[in-house]
């Protein structure tokens, strides 16, 4: 009876992972746990291991051993399904330079399943400090402003319960790390899940966090 | 839904980036154009070699874009979207071959006519051939597609993409021009179409899913 409690309450899960570069161990026995509403924070050096964790708790690389767990199944199980719940942001932004800012969170957004107007794109970009980029080809943006729209997707993706973020807050300026913060707390607030990397402190006081260290 | 939206995505680019797809175009019309300058101008001959030398040079040309496919997407981050998408990822696939034949496969078939002309063709044969180009360049995305989906991120992909698939699309090759050579000499044509319609059919059907895991396999 207490372990179906557990199961329901512990929404994203790994079991014994294990992660292998070549020869060697990255990290192995690693057993996560994290409730709804609750940050996930991998901490650790360059090369320990931090996106391939966060590349494995969303099926893109295969644990050498063990397996992750969401909402009590394996991720294999049903991907559509969990796909469905989740928002990956990795190092690479997906931007196409030959698409307007506008065209570029449009399609992101319809690859996630997500239906949008371009109105609601455009507030979303607006909120990202983007205002008057809508039209620019995402060549002529600079990194941080690249970096705010593919973010910008995260403000129009509250459905999705799981939000994976690889060094989110790179490249960003004050500004746009106030804003940030602003979107996980909501979402963490609502229930959501956000596992992140991040070697900066994070500005998020008061928030349940469970700290990983590779 | 989604997969309508890549399609519209991947036309889109196609369309800011004319120079790749053109550069597959001219490559076509200059492959085809150098035979007749290596095996002398006597018409009967060249009218014979027509049909093999279009298709052979219509098969290289849409070899040359083939990496491209999974390639820019896979550098800048799309691919890992997509294979992270609600949607299937075979049906992505799919969506994605099928823009890529509309700006590439297609403006070959167009342009075949022209280089048909070039060899003296009657007008029947040049119809045969636009038809077989028409069933056939999309089998060769297809298959092609399986190669690029194994080559993504490998370097020299270009070369080993047309090592996997240039085997694997021969038979479409070889039924397609003999199917012009058929018509020509008289005899029907239906056999061959029948086997480019069922190379067509059976390559929609497994193509995306075996470019998909490949896919998986590339990014793991």
């Amino acid at each position: 009876m207490r372990e179906v409690r557990v199961r329901v309450r512990a929404v994203l899960a790994t079991h014994d992972l294990e992660a292998r570069r070549g020869r060697r161990v990255l990290f192995s026995r690693l057993d996560l746990s994290v409730a709804p509403g609750s940050l996930l924070r991998v901490l650790g050096a360059n090369g320990a291991g931090k996106t391939t964790l966060l590349r494995m708790l969303v099926g893109l690389t295969l644990p050498s051993a063990g397996r992750v767990s969401w909402r009590g199944r394996p991720i294999t199980a049903d991907r559509d399904a969990f796909h469905r719940e989740l928002v990956y942001l990795g190092h690479a932004a997906a931007l196409k330079d030959d698409l307007s800012a506008r065209e570029n969170l449009l399609s992101l957004l319809a690859l996630g399943g997500v239906r949008c107007e371009a109105g609601a794109a455009d507030r979303a970009l607006a909120a990202a400090g983007l205002a008057g980029c809508e039209r620019l080809p995402a060549r002529v943006l600079s990194a941080g402003q690249r970096r705010r729209v593919a973010l910008a997707r995260l403000a129009l993706a509250q459905e999705q319960r799981l939000w994976v973020l690889d060094e989110p807050f790179n490249a960003l300026d004050v500004d746009a790390v106030d804003w940030l913060a602003g979107l996980l707390r909501a979402h963490l607030q609502g229930g959501g899940i956000v596992a992140l990397t991040s070697h900066q402190p994070l500005p998020l006081d008061a928030v349940e966090a469970v700290m990983v260290r590779l | 839904m989604t997969a309508l939206a890549v399609f519209l995505r991947d036309l889109r680019l196609a369309q800011r980036r004319r120079a790749d797809t053109l550069a597959a175009a001219i490559f076509f019309v200059i492959v085809a154009s150098l035979f007749p300058l290596a095996l002398g101008a006597d018409p009967a001959w060249l009218r014979r070699l027509g049909p093999g030398v279009v298709w052979v040079a219509a098969l290289l040309a849409s070899m040359l874009s083939m990496p491209r496919l999974f390639a820019d997407d896979a550098a800048d981050g799309t691919l890992e979207q997509m294979l992270l998408s609600p949607t299937p990822l075979p049906l992505l696939v799919l969506a994605k071959v099928g823009a890529h034949w509309l700006a590439n496969g297609l403006l070959l078939t167009l342009v075949a006519p022209v280089l048909a002309l070039q060899y003296g063709l009657d007008g029947g044969s040049i119809g045969i051939l636009v038809l077989t180009l028409l069933l056939g360049t999309p089998v060769l995305s297809l298959v092609g597609a399986i190669g690029a989906a194994l080559t993504v991120g490998v370097r020299g992909a270009a070369v080993l993409l047309s090592l996997l698939v240039l085997p694997l699309v021969t038979p479409a090759l070889i039924f397609g021009a003999g199917a012009v050579e058929a018509a020509a000499g008289g005899m029907d044509t239906g056999g061959h179409f029948s086997l480019l319609g069922a190379m067509l059919v059976a390559a929609m059907f497994l193509a995306p899913w075996a470019a998909a895991a490949g896919l998986r396999i590339s990014l793991d």
